[in-house]
């Protein structure tokens, strides 16, 4: 089994942590990962793509060739659809709902909704409402990671153990309110 | 021992310290930079007595380690591939030096320019200076490497270079850790001729070097780093990989139905016996390499003619950028893989720009606001996040050279006649390689103003400790002469854009040499500390 993953929004949006938490969920199920960010330049407020690769054999390529990815999961639509080249056929695309503003010619949001729906298995989702409905905005990106979560090969309870891993030092109630936004992610 | 999840560069920094190192310099610079972060993090957690320090710029960061070795005790440097220019210096004249402690320099090319004005290949640095050049391709060999290079900086007396790419250094995977070394104690060269180069001196030392390297060829020829495998039955076709090209080739091989012999090269110098005998049954070559196309050229001295060699200088493989799994497919004459739809041509681009509530922002409007009657003012820039001021609204700078040129070129631009002249600089570049032009035009007395940046952290990178804190930096100014009189202090604010802008009016009138500092620290800062609270 592989499956391969590129993550997109702009820079500050939270894709590596995204990535981030995927990936220790592939590694707590014993599969193997290979993840490639971007750091640098790019990070400041502009477009950033990142890849990940989980496998349960070797993986050599850290990049995923177009065509081939089973998945792109995308902070907003703009970018969801930047890298669709490398969405294969059957791939599933879900991105958050809200355009993230900062450039001055961003396209008609209905146009960017409509290509997005072309794609058959694509799911937009409404993570601002789900992460305030959970407790706090800044959970958007685990809203995003529990919709993910339907198709991607890696068990529910997995996942709200990594989050519990990840988010402990930062104590019960950050723990309760990332749990309850991938569940709500994983319900919509 | 637990395995690690580490990024390639985090995977060089464990390495190192598997390998028994005592200190480790560098300069920050994508995407080299998260070596140095996880030894510091690693002294701060693990082992206190590890010194893992910024320098103010590479070529101070070589040199130190370079006395770390006549010690007699291990060093690593980190910088990334332009970093290496400025310690170019440092670097071929120590190759002559007989390396006590081991001595690794880590460098980062940036193929792509991701994050950097160019895409120089470091192998040529390796080969320029004529000592070894080794290339992981993933995160455990970038681990073991890292101590192998150690090894060898030992045994055969020289400084070791690793080369990273962007794609290696910011990945993550899986690393075991294996064997742990202990580090050297203090244990001072002291063939005091081995470690100064005098002209008779490094007459002697180069012929030594010279003598060198048969030995260095038939370490690559045996090197397991350079593995060659011969499928006997393809005589139409073979391959030689170098860098990640390797991974991307490995994945496309299993849809080859006759298999193609296949070289890997990644430890330097060139393995020439390999290459004839990967070459001698084929009549055509294809090189996949990162970078520039540095082994593809080295085959065409040695490779009859009458054999084919494709790659980047018969354009097979695109000269510029990074290579990836699709342009190894097509050099291999391998179809794409079909998109589930086709890709939309005319979405706007999102190019990286200041954050929200930057200072450079604020300054860059008050610095525009000043030069507004002038019809041609010139501003030199510099490498930092303040070059985004290149781009709308500020459309502010008019060069961006190196680190420091912002300095030395106001100087040039003001002496060939221009003005006003502004050159525009961080507080980190500064303190690289600012002060020596800002010393320069003191001396001749240029008129220039010029706007040092001050947000207290070298921010492009990630936040890294800028070398002095930046409350010095006006005491270094008026240290290198400046007249305390034209030094000025603003707070780039969006209530301050009149004052400001007066100020700088002002100091563009003077006819001198002008500092003003602009100094209000990256948002990034006043967020984390708010967020501690």
């Amino acid at each position: 089994m592989t499956y391969d993953i590129v993550l997109c929004g702009v820079g500050g949006q939270g894709v590596l942590s995204l990535a981030a938490i995927i990936a220790k969920g592939a590694m707590m199920e014993r599969l193997h990962v290979k993840q490639a960010e971007v750091h640098g330049m790019s990070q400041r407020g502009g477009a950033v793509i990142a890849t990940l690769r989980i496998s349960s054999q070797e993986i050599f390529s850290d990049l995923i060739p177009e065509g081939a990815a089973d998945m792109i999961l995308s902070m907003e639509p703009l970018e969801s659809l930047r890298h669709i080249k490398y969405l294969k056929k059957g791939g599933a695309l879900i991105t958050g709902k809200d355009p993230f503003l900062n450039i001055p010619d961003y396209p008609d949001e209905d146009r960017l909704y409509k290509e997005i729906n072309s794609v058959p298995s694509s799911m937009i989702i409404d993570t601002k409402s789900l992460a305030l409905e959970a407790g706090s905005n800044r959970a958007q990106n685990i809203v995003l990671i529990g919709s993910a979560s339907k198709v991607l090969p890696i068990k529910r309870e997995t996942f709200l153990k990594a989050i519990e891993d990840v988010f402990s030092r930062k104590g019960d109630d950050i723990v309760e309110i990332n749990k309850k936004a991938f569940l709500l992610g994983r319900k919509s | 021992m637990s395995d690690l999840v580490l990024l390639g560069d985090e995977a060089v920094s464990q390495g190192a310290i598997d390998a028994g190192i005592s200190i480790a310099y560098g300069y920050p610079g994508t995407p080299s930079t998260e070596i140095i972060e996880y030894l510091q993090e690693w002294k701060r957690k693990e082992d206190h007595s590890l010194v893992a320090s910024w320098c103010s710029n590479e070529k101070t960061a070589y040199e130190a380690a370079v006395a770390v070795s006549m010690m007699g005790k291990r060093s690593l440097v980190t910088m990334k591939h332009v970093g290496l220019n400025v310690a170019a210096d440092a670097f071929m004249n120590s190759i002559g030096f007989t390396i006590n402690g081991g001595l690794v320099l880590a460098v980062a090319d940036d193929p792509g320019m991701h994050s950097s004005q160019n895409e120089q290949d470091s192998r040529y640095y390796a080969d320029f200076a004529r000592t070894v050049c080794m290339e992981p391709r993933n995160q455990q060999e970038a681990y073991e490497m890292t101590k192998e290079a150690f090894h060898l900086s030992e045994t055969l007396h020289l400084p070791v270079l690793l080369k990273l790419t962007t794609r290696i250094s910011h990945s993550r995977a899986v690393v075991k850790r294996g064997p742990i070394r202990e580090k050297k104690e203090l244990n001072p060269s002291r063939d005091r001729h081995h470690w100064t180069n005098l002209p008779f001196l490094s007459r002697q030392n180069y012929e030594v070097l010279w003598q060198q390297r048969t030995e260095l060829v038939t370490i690559s020829e045996n090197s397991d780093y350079n593995p060659l495998i011969i499928h006997p039955d393809n005589t139409d076709l073979a391959v030689i990989t170098t860098g990640l090209a390797y991974n991307y080739y490995k994945e496309a091989e299993k849809e080859l139905e006759n298999k193609p012999s296949h070289l890997h090269i990644s430890f330097y110098p060139m393995p020439e016996k390999k290459i004839r005998a990967l070459a001698q049954r084929a009549k055509r070559v294809i090189v996949i390499e990162e970078g520039y196309p540095y082994v593809e050229r080295f085959l065409k001295g040695i490779l009859p003619l009458e054999i084919q060699i494709d790659g980047k200088l018969n354009d097979t493989i695109p000269h510029l950028g990074e290579i990836n799994p699709d342009i190894c497919r097509r050099a291999l004459g391998l179809p794409v893989f079909e998109a589930v739809r086709p890709p939309i041509q005319d979405l706007p681009g999102r190019p990286p720009q200041l954050c929200r509530g930057c200072p450079h922002t604020d300054s860059y409007k008050a610095l525009n606001k000043a030069l507004e009657e002038y019809d041609h003012p010139v501003v030199t820039s510099d490498i930092g996040c303040y070059t985004l001021g290149y781009f709308p609204p500020h459309n502010a700078i008019h060069s961006c050279l190196d680190m420091g040129a912002s300095v030395s070129m106001a100087r040039g631009a003001a002496e060939a006649g221009a003005h006003p002249v502004v050159g525009v600089i961080g507080d980190g570049t500064f303190m690289h390689t600012g002060i020596q032009g800002l010393v320069d035009m003191l001396s001749a007395g240029n008129r220039v103003t010029l706007l040092i940046l001050d947000n207290s952290i070298t921010a492009m990178t990630g936040m890294q400790e800028t070398i002095v804190d930046s409350s010095r930096i006006v005491e270094i100014v008026k240290g290198c002469g400046a007249d305390p009189e034209h030094i000025k202090i603003l707070k780039p604010l969006p209530k301050n854009l009149e004052e400001n802008t007066a100020i700088i009016k002002g100091e563009i009138d003077y006819d001198g040499v002008s500092v003003i500092i602009s100094a209000r620290e990256c948002v990034h800062i006043t967020k984390k500390r708010l967020s501690k609270r």
